[in-house]
């Protein structure tokens, strides 16, 4: 058995992260924690997760960038916003987990062709650019880009039954005003610099 | 009561085109008819939260200056849309340094906002501002003895608890049972039905389902009955392959509030979008038709 040190050094940590998440939006109050577990306790993902939400909080707090940030608990997260309402510090848990997905894409830390960063990010371009989502071209790219295409033909029942009661379409949606998207789209983006 | 703009997001065109034809006729009934709100865009969902905080505040803030600009309060029955548009319209009416920004980018696009708009759930206000005397008094067909387990999910009614409570909510329940209905004590109401996660890590999207539709069973329930699209859809669609996976007969309907309410009012069942469910409403029928009692 390999038996490998599991604890860091300080020297190891990243001082400067606590800092860095607590100027993100609705981050805030995230020192305030007193690693109660409520959170913890609330989700009904921790049970798949490798790290429970207090600990994320707790790894945020001292310095952990790397674990947080690779962690599958902020992906798991579904927004259900139960740990949010219920967190005696009042943290905003859910924004936290949000805020954690944003710089892991940004820092590109997490597992190659991993579908749900990469259903975010797909659905995002659609809106930006035809202001509205197409359920089926999102889910045909995302399969595209992600699962191999394979994995498509095990959705056909459901995409069958959906065709049969008229709840599915091919169609492109798109808004008119489409200009004014992307002036919105540039403006913020030039902002954001 | 004010004027809404009817937003419905892009379930309600598409997966979810009963909940817009039963949603729709309900409010008429009622004497409130609904207007969509022109030219709309997507609100971007859980999405754009997770990719671009900046933006996710922008696309709301096109819609709900779109509302203003009609003098108009948005009416969102997807818990998504719902939840996104209120949250993003809390923060640009902030007045926080990065709100300020966004609101000037607006403006700049032709989309000037200024923070008037408000954004509710139609449970909201039809059980909160409309209220249950008024529908009381137009129920023609009473639901007598359908048991009713009323699922709220996530996002209608956290993290924003300005009309019911985030763990024990009762408006649903209350409605259910002023259209004559019996909720059942559904104790899995505000659970969480994983939302995306049956189409990205699906074996943990079908357990959380499971344990919904379980519960649902134990209580006797003849139908669910959902606020939000994205419930709907993995409760009813991936039923089959839960009850597979899980070999436990949890086969029960899942239908729109609104479906249940139209029937109520006395609508034509034709008019309510029955018939896109894709799980058999015989038994639900029955129950209809017998007052209750299974025949």
């Amino acid at each position: 058995m390999d038996i490998q040190r599991k604890v860091k050094y300080e020297h190891e940590l990243d001082p400067g992260f606590l800092a860095k998440i607590k100027r993100l939006s609705h981050c805030e109050e995230i020192d305030r924690c007193i690693q109660c577990g409520t959170c913890s306790s609330s989700c009904p993902m921790s049970v798949y997760m490798d790290h429970p939400p207090r600990q994320i909080i707790g790894f945020i707090k001292n310095g952990y960038r790397e674990e947080a940030l690779s962690s599958f608990t902020v992906w798991l997260c579904s927004s259900c916003y139960t740990c949010q309402v219920r967190c005696p510090a009042k943290i905003k848990i859910t924004d936290v987990m949000y805020a954690l997905k944003r710089e892991a894409i940004e820092n590109k830390i997490y597992p190659h062709r991993f579908s749900i960063p990469l259903l975010d990010k797909e659905m995002t371009k659609l809106i930006a650019r035809d202001g509205r989502n197409s359920e089926m071209r999102l889910i045909l790219r995302l399969y595209l880009k992600s699962f191999k295409p394979f994995n498509l033909l095990k959705m056909t029942p459901l995409g069958l039954k959906l065709m049969k009661t008229g709840r599915m379409s091919l169609k492109r949606n798109r808004i008119k005003g489409r200009k004014q998207l992307r002036a919105l789209v540039k403006a913020i983006k030039e902002n954001g610099k | 009561m004010k004027d809404y703009a009817y937003f419905p997001g892009c379930s309600l065109k598409e997966n979810s085109k009963h909940y817009e034809e039963s949603i729709l006729p309900v409010f008429k009934a009622i004497g409130h008819p609904l207007e969509e709100l022109e030219d709309w865009n997507c609100c971007g969902a859980t999405a754009y939260f997770s990719v671009d905080n900046d933006m996710a505040a922008a696309v709301c803030g096109r819609n709900l200056s779109l509302a203003e600009k009609q003098g108009k309060d948005i009416l969102a029955p997807c818990a998504g849309c719902y939840l996104t548009l209120k949250k993003s319209n809390l923060f640009l009416q902030s007045g926080a340094p990065e709100a300020k920004k966004i609101l000037g980018d607006l403006k700049r696009s032709g989309c000037e906002y200024q923070g008037r708009s408000v954004v509710k759930h139609p449970l909201e206000v039809l059980v909160r501002e409309i209220g249950l005397d008024v529908i009381r008094k137009k129920v023609v067909r009473k639901l007598t003895g359908l048991k009713v387990a009323c699922y709220y999910g996530c996002q209608v009614v956290r993290p924003y608890t300005d009309f019911d409570d985030p763990d024990h909510p009762t408006s649903l329940d209350a409605l259910m049972e002023a259209l004559g209905a019996e909720p059942v004590d559904y104790s899995a109401k505000t659970r969480c039905c994983g939302g995306l996660l049956t189409g990205t890590i699906e074996n943990v999207g079908l357990r959380l389902n499971h344990l919904l539709l379980k519960e649902a069973k134990r209580k006797g329930a003849d139908v669910i009955v959902t606020v939000c699209p994205l419930c709907l859809f993995n409760l009813e669609l991936f039923q089959d392959k839960i009850i597979k996976t899980y070999k436990e007969d949890v086969r029960i309907p899942i239908l729109f509030f609104s479906q249940l309410m139209g029937l109520a009012l006395g609508l034509s069942r034709d008019d309510l979008g029955f018939s896109r469910s894709t799980i058999p409403l015989d038994a639900f029928w029955a129950k209809i038709r017998n007052g209750g009692q299974n025949v």
